[in-house]
């Protein structure tokens, strides 16, 4: 088969390069939520020790700390 | 050595990867039997060669998991057949898109390398509903060693079935027969597989930091809210680090 003409050949070209970006794209997206997810937690986790730490700063702080595992 | 920062490793794999692509478009010059079609090859090919090494050094994982018993190796295996998998993707797409544009068609069948490649993927493919079929976590990671180790093998044995199967259609753009590719067109090769194996290393890095980041979090959980504590079941279908690792080094 004889090579496409370039303005052919370059709708496959640009074609197989998006393909590749988007995968790459996809895959850092999801784990960028995972650790999104991972740091959303930690600072729930930070404030549930911090008001365990000093429960006279807030007294309710029990039920804060429930509420923030819900 | 030092070993690089994630950051530095990410950072590395963008601007070689640039250059690469940069040296694909106005450096490398036509192929004078495919034309600018086969630009394709300098994606295509280095995705095909990080994807099958990275099924092996996930059964070289398999192995010093199973020596040591220690679980980060079960981590990397699973980590490196992931990412391999997800590079299986991109080489079948690219693939089918080249075949479209220079054979007409978007697959063959009686094509070896296609055909190798499409068997390793689908092989590879087993792995998660094997892995996560067995619900106690040190038989699945030894269950899990013993697949990379044996798919490991067998991919190097397909690679070299593949090679010296006599192919009539499927080029050997990369070859080094009859001369092998001019300078400028290695140069350009080498600099895109370069990068697409930094890239390779650099995502494997991100989701181990991940999964170690993970496995913090939850040992952290259960330190303050004590042992009752339980971990969301939907997002624990991969294998979990231990407890005491912290670094993906």
């Amino acid at each position: 088969m004889p090579a496409l003409p370039l303005d052919e050949a370059g709708k496959y070209v640009a074609a197989a390069y998006v393909v590749f970006l988007t995968l790459v794209l996809v895959y850092v997206a999801i784990m960028a939520a995972k650790v999104a997810r991972i740091q959303r937690e930690l600072s729930e986790l930070a404030d549930l020790a911090e008001k365990e730490r000093h429960p006279e700063a807030n007294p309710r702080g029990a039920d804060a700390g429930a509420q923030g595992n819900a | 050595m030092k070993v690089p920062s994630l950051r530095d490793n990410a950072i590395a794999a963008a601007l070689v990867l640039c250059a690469g692509f940069a040296l694909v478009f106005f450096y490398a010059p036509l192929d004078a039997d495919q034309g600018f079609i086969q630009k394709i090859f300098y994606l295509h090919v280095p995705l095909a060669m990080c994807s099958l090494a990275g099924f092996v050094v996930g059964g070289i994982f398999g192995i010093a998991h199973l020596r040591t018993g220690k679980s980060i190796y079960d981590v990397r295996s699973y980590v490196s057949i992931h990412l391999s998998v997800i590079f299986g993707v991109g080489v079948l797409v690219t693939g089918s898109i080249w075949a479209k544009a220079s054979w007409g068609k978007w697959w063959v069948w009686d094509e070896p390398t296609l055909v190798s490649f499409l068997i390793v993927f689908l092989l590879y493919a087993t792995y998660y509903p094997l892995r996560y079929a067995i619900e106690d976590r040190d038989r699945q990671g030894r269950y899990a060693s013993v697949f990379a180790i044996t798919a490991g093998a067998f991919v190097p044995l397909n690679f070299v079935a593949v090679r010296m199967a006599q192919s009539l259609v499927h080029p050997r753009v990369f070859a080094t027969a009859n001369g092998g590719l001019p300078g400028s067109m290695l140069l350009t090769f080498l600099v895109c597989l370069a990068g697409m194996a930094l890239l390779w290393i650099a995502l494997v890095r991100f989701e181990l930091a991940a999964k170690a980041a993970s496995a913090s979090l939850s040992r952290l959980r259960r330190a303050i809210e004590g042992e009752e504590y339980a971990p969301p079941s939907g997002s624990r279908i991969a294998p979990r680090l231990p407890t005491s690792a912290t670094s993906p080094s």
